[in-house]
């Protein structure tokens, strides 16, 4: 092989399938069948994995920390909301498409405004938005239903075809295609130029600049591409549950997001899916056990897991299954911790 | 001759005080030009001037003898001035293929694609395949970074500034921090840069400086203290004096 196509080979290592990708896929549509009188716990984990990834893009990829990641997802939300509402657009895959380019073009807006700082004033700028947007939205109740959110939104079937029912089964296999369909397009630029750009950016701005990377211009449009995905994962809970409030906007939604990713893990697009699994989960488990104090266990969590380090407990996770392959295999078949979240 | 790179009246405050002082260089095409001075003399701050991470408070850079004081950093790139750091600036989780092929990628215009996928142009991939090669890091070039010893981490920070093709290059302290054994790489790399390509070198090491410029300007307190070839310079007593230290002119 020549150095050429050698390194062609090696460039796009990371951009090729992995079994155990196809894997997580497999499992992930079974469930769909394993447990069909869990659709809506099920969906409201999809539409957070959606949201996470959003957030992964621009904090995993490029580096932007933000607070105020529900200002997208609220404008999708209302978009949404108000385009069934009103029936402007009734079938629910454009609608949703739209209220994604609603929450783009804030996202478009608000990026030269979050471009400028460092982190701390990131925080603070995106935590400003999201907190304007809801002190807006409670204002114009005219528009917005104020308190009372948007009351009464009845959605029509999806391509005129497939109806929404009360179980929530079209909810799910709905989100979960507009989950996988913006997963993949997320990884196809995660591995492009464009992708690496943002990563080098993350890593070290000044050398970024120093070989001709345009670093303003990538950041707007990550963060713009982000508030597409946000906004759509937004439009997906008024779709899903007929209900938009204020609480689209809240900052405990934010906040959330990033505990998902620091469960999850960021930068390798799978932290917000495996993330928001966990994270409802833990939720769930810790309010049967403990209705009143489930935040109390969530907390302890996320300090164990911040304090011993993920990489540490995939390690303990995977120390047994390695001292069996080492036996049988041998030492370089060894299961090792993915490579990208280090 | 022509002017590759030149500074007119350059002027840079930080508060009151005076980093860079009323200073004009001029640096002939193809030349070996070193810049040297001791610790604080405002080197690094003359470099950051002309490539664009500092703005000076007055007076002009001119590259090929077109305005490029105002222009941001990647611009100054992309019109062919490129550079190295003193201290690396890499970036520790990419892998030298990575880190090389965006350079490559973003001088040929690619960077910016984000639908196709990284390796699938084959002209990018020849020319990052020839560089590591050059550089010797075709056997690590998938090491994260921040694992490579420090001497391969010098090599790369310079591949990364070829990979731009520039056609004035800045190597700030190139060989600085590199251990005794990995040295003689570094030197031969920069030895054998192709002679269209115009250097500015920022040196400490005098070995280094008088083995390879043929043009040593002499920086004391931000202004130019002398010019000139490099036989000269070693004579003159002003700059005896600043490297021997102010006292033992006194004396």
């Amino acid at each position: 092989m020549s150095a050429s196509s050698d390194v062609g080979y090696h460039a796009q290592r990371k951009a090729r399938w992995h079994f155990g990708e196809a894997a997580f896929w497999l499992i992930v549509l079974a469930c769909g069948f394993l447990f069909p009188t869990r659709y809506l716990i099920m969906t409201d984990i999809l539409r957070l994995a959606l949201f996470a990834m959003s957030l992964d893009l621009i904090l995993g990829y490029a580096g932007i920390v933000s607070l105020g990641h529900a200002a997208f997802f609220g404008v999708g939300a209302y978009a949404a909301g108000l385009l069934a509402l009103h029936g402007i657009i009734n079938e629910p895959v454009l609608a949703l498409i739209v209220a994604g380019l609603a929450a783009m073009v804030l996202g478009f807006a608000t990026s030269f405004l979050v471009i400028r700082g460092v982190d701390l004033t990131r925080l603070m700028v995106t935590l400003g938005i999201a907190l304007l947007l809801e002190a807006l939205a409670e204002r114009f109740s005219n528009i917005t239903g104020g308190t009372d959110g948007l009351q009464g939104i009845e959605m029509q079937p999806i391509f005129g075809e497939i109806p929404f029912d009360m179980f929530g089964k079209a909810g799910f296999f709905y989100s979960l295609a507009v989950l996988f369909v913006l997963f993949l397009f997320a990884r196809r630029v995660v591995h492009s130029p464009f992708g690496l750009s943002l990563r080098a950016i993350k890593n070290n701005p000044l050398r970024a600049a120093a070989i001709g990377i345009p670093v303003n211009r990538r950041l707007i449009a990550i963060y713009t591409l982000a508030a597409f995905y946000a906004g759509i994962a937004g439009a997906l809970f008024t779709q899903t549950t007929a209900i938009a409030s204020l609480d689209v906007f809240a900052f405990e939604r934010s906040a959330d997001l990033m505990l998902v990713l620091v469960i999850g893990g960021t930068g390798y697009l799978y932290g917000g899916l495996v993330g928001a699994v966990i994270f409802r989960m833990l939720q769930e488990v810790f309010a049967t056990i403990t209705p009143q104090y489930w935040q109390f266990w969530i907390g302890l969590v996320l300090v164990v897991i911040v304090l011993v380090g993920r990489q540490r407990l995939h390690r303990w996770v995977l120390y047994v299954p390695n001292l069996i392959i080492k036996q049988v295999a041998g030492r370089k078949a060894v299961v090792a911790v993915p490579e990208s979240d280090s | 001759m022509t002017i590759a790179l030149e500074t007119q009246n350059l002027e840079k405050q930080f508060g009151g005080l005076r980093v860079t002082r009323d200073l004009s260089l001029k640096i002939e095409q193809g030349a070996r030009h070193a810049l040297i001075g001791p610790n604080g003399a405002g080197k690094t701050t003359v470099i950051n001037q002309l490539t664009g991470v500092l703005k000076p408070n007055s007076g002009r850079i001119l590259l090929e003898g077109q305005d490029i004081t105002d222009l941001p950093v990647h611009k100054r790139v992309l019109r062919g001035l490129s550079r190295t750091f003193q201290i690396n600036q890499l970036y520790p989780d990419l892998t030298p293929l990575e880190t090389i092929g965006l350079a490559v990628s973003e001088r040929l215009g690619h960077g910016g694609d984000w639908w196709r996928r990284m390796g699938t142009r084959s002209d990018v991939n020849g020319e990052i395949a020839d560089l590591l090669t050059r550089f010797h890091l075709l056997d690590v070039m998938n090491e994260e970074t921040v694992t490579l010893p420090y001497g391969k981490q010098r090599l790369l920070e310079i591949a990364v500034a070829i990979a731009a093709k520039p056609r004035v290059l800045l190597l700030d302290e190139p060989a600085a921090g590199v251990p005794e054994s990995e040295r003689h790489d570094i030197l031969a790399v920069v030895g054998s840069l192709p002679r269209d390509v115009t250097v500015l070198l920022i040196e400490h090491d005098m070995d280094l400086v008088f083995s390879f410029a043929d043009r040593i300007s002499v920086l004391v307190s931000g202004a130019l203290l002398t010019e000139g070839p490099p036989e000269l310079v070693a004579r003159d007593p002003q700059v005896k004096a600043v490297y021997l230290g102010e006292e033992a002119v006194n004396v």
